[in-house]
């Protein structure tokens, strides 16, 4: 068995209700509905391997926490086919939950009244954990995430960033070998960030956790997964390595030039007239942005140009952002790379 | 089982978490007590019984009544239905145990609780004010006990369906009020179902609800004897096993078309 998440054709629909507008509507709606199909998720298909960090990716609205319910066994599928772990989620729910791990960034699942150590510990019950079991895994992840001085204390009186720890410790606490997150990061400050990111990172290396995550911090997905999986209208639209999303939509680059006096179209034109340039004008007349392809010699070529002909104060080379790169696709579609 | 055996000490914590609440739930039970001597000994007036009800059997009765409430009672409807509504249920569905056992688990919990430290406590408090008559009776005490346990068992399956029905309704804030007041008034909590009417006996009789109250009170007050009690914990049991059906079939058609609210 080398496929851990296998999915097919996995469907969603909702019904949702429309209400008529007006007193006179209001009336109606209380005798019969109006409703719409609306398919949340659409004919998906993935296969995720033992180990893999993959992202998972879409606007809001675009399904992502639509498929990870429907994975993690919560929701019924319309239609379609979920495989994971050799286990079909919704039909063997209770003995499949015990193999993986969920955090949701915006709901707790830890009890708000109690200490914290009080739920790690029903929760040791609830998964039957052993006390071996726990105590080497557990400090280990007690440790990385620092948060030993938080388990005496209720939930009610954590800040976020030491809940969304918490949150993660807990759902680690049967060592599983899958990991849901859906939004981990949302809300939290860069160094509750990085901790949480090194400290999937490690766990990847150590136990060999396969880890799917949904987040709208790119920079979450950049620093940890080599897969992505981009979602829109609840249909796929990209599935495959990061790198390769920036080579293909990551056009070109851009070089942003501070001149020392006010500079024209015509004569930057004359500079590098040889060249695939592109100018652009920046915020005053002493600044340009050259727009060219990503190849190394032209843009050697294109900046020695420049600097043998005018003086400059400052000198910038811009690549495409993976964010500029995930809008560009949804504004343009998919179609194009 | 040790998972369902720690939720109730999960529950007892929760319990325990607020003490200002502890405390005045204390005082909460016995001024409800008092509150129904009170009436209730207006109402006699000298007479000697009503409905062959004496007047401290009628204060043992309400005493036990409420003294009973504590254990059966519980908000797990409410909490089902705040859950469904907040969409916190998804989280309860990632764990590894079934929901509804979980929920009666929390629920025997609190009950238990309430029992040992509320109405204990204030039964204790009550009973050195007003004249109360305890059985002598160890099999009293122990019909008592079984009767309790099946009332706390029809209680909390009439509220799990109350709870699932706002997967289907999404909002029953009405429903569940309604069935509070149903069960307070049709339980024989606060009048013995011996007070009504006799139309209104027997249509109760083809509801489950005054095996919630009236009959643990009757077997503690001694008003049942002899075969009249087993009867009455034979036809709990008989009602504990029918409310099984709705909830499985609720349950099942809930899973099917659930929606977690909120993304």
């Amino acid at each position: 068995m080398d496929k851990m998440i296998h999915v097919e054709n996995l469907t969603k629909e909702f019904k949702s209700y429309s209400s008529r507008s007006g007193l006179k509507g209001a009336f109606r709606d209380l005798l019969t509905r109006n409703y719409k199909i609306h398919r949340a998720v659409d004919s998906i298909s993935l296969d995720v391997k033992p180990g893999e960090m993959i992202g998972y990716i879409g606007e809001n609205g675009a399904g992502k926490s639509t498929t990870i319910k429907m994975l993690t066994g919560i929701l019924t599928p319309t239609d379609g086919t979920v495989t994971i772990n050799g286990m079909n989620p919704h039909k063997e729910r209770e003995k499949f939950v015990k193999t993986i791990g969920v955090v949701f960034g915006q709901r707790s699942q830890l009890w708000w009244d109690i200490a914290v150590q009080e739920s790690f510990r029903l929760l040791k019950k609830v998964y039957n954990v052993s006390d071996e079991d726990y105590n080497e895994h557990m400090s280990m992840v007690i440790e990385a995430l620092d948060i030993a001085p938080l388990l005496d204390k209720p939930v009610r009186k954590l800040s976020l960033g030491q809940r969304m720890r918490c949150e993660l410790a807990a759902a680690l606490i049967h060592n599983p070998p899958l990991l849901f997150l859906d939004e981990p990061t949302i809300g939290l400050d860069v160094l509750v960030k990085l901790k949480i990111r090194e400290f999937l990172k490690e766990l990847n290396e150590r136990y060999n956790t396969t880890i799917m995550l949904t987040t709208h911090d790119l920079s979450d997905i950049e620093a940890l997964c080599e897969r992505v999986v981009m979602l829109d209208e609840g249909k796929i639209i990209y599935d495959g390595a990061l790198n390769q999303l920036k080579t293909s939509w990551g056009e070109g680059k851009q070089i942003e030039f501070h001149f020392k006096a006010a500079k024209s179209r015509e004569e930057l034109n004359a500079a590098t007239g040889k060249q695939l340039v592109v100018w652009e004008p920046g915020e005053n007349a002493n600044t340009w942005t050259a727009n060219v392809t990503n190849d190394e010699d032209i843009i050697s070529q294109v900046i020695g140009d420049v600097v043998s002909n005018h003086q400059i104060l400052d000198l910038k080379i811009l690549e495409t952002s993976t964010e500029e790169i995930i809008r560009n696709i949804y504004e343009e579609g998919v179609i194009h790379g | 089982m040790a998972k369902y055996i720690e939720m109730i000490r999960i529950r007892f914590l929760m319990m325990l978490a607020y003490r200002t609440n502890y405390y005045s739930g204390i005082i909460i039970y016995s001024i409800n007590i008092a509150a129904y001597y009170f009436l209730w000994s207006a109402i006699y007036g000298g007479k000697e019984d009503i409905q062959g009800l004496s007047v401290i059997q009628m204060t043992t009765y309400i005493a036990v009544a409420w003294m009973a409430r504590a254990f059966y009672f519980n908000n797990i409807d409410r909490e089902i239905a705040l859950e469904i509504k907040e969409g916190k249920v998804a989280v309860e569905l990632i764990r590894p145990y079934h929901y509804l056992n979980m929920k009666t688990m929390a629920a025997l919990g609190e009950g238990i609780f309430r029992l040992f430290f509320f109405s204990v406590p204030g039964m204790f408090i009550v009973s050195l004010i007003f004249p109360m008559e305890f059985s002598a009776n160890l099999s009293t005490w122990g019909f008592f006990g079984i009767s309790i346990i099946f009332s706390f068992i029809i209680n909390t399956q009439i509220n799990l369906m109350t709870g699932i029905i706002t997967f289907f309704l999404f909002n029953n804030d009405g429903l569940m009020r309604a069935k509070r007041v149903v069960i307070d008034l049709f339980s024989g909590l606060i009048l013995p179902i011996s007070f009504y009417p006799g139309w209104a006996q027997s249509a109760m009789e083809w509801f489950p609800f005054q095996y919630i109250s009236y009959v643990p009170s009757m077997i503690f007050s001694e008003g049942f004897v002899g075969s009249e009690v087993y009867n009455a914990i034979m036809m709990q049991l008989v009602w504990c096993l029918i409310l099984l059906v709705p909830i499985q079939v609720l349950w099942t058609l809930a899973k099917k078309q659930m929606v977690i609210q909120g993304g």
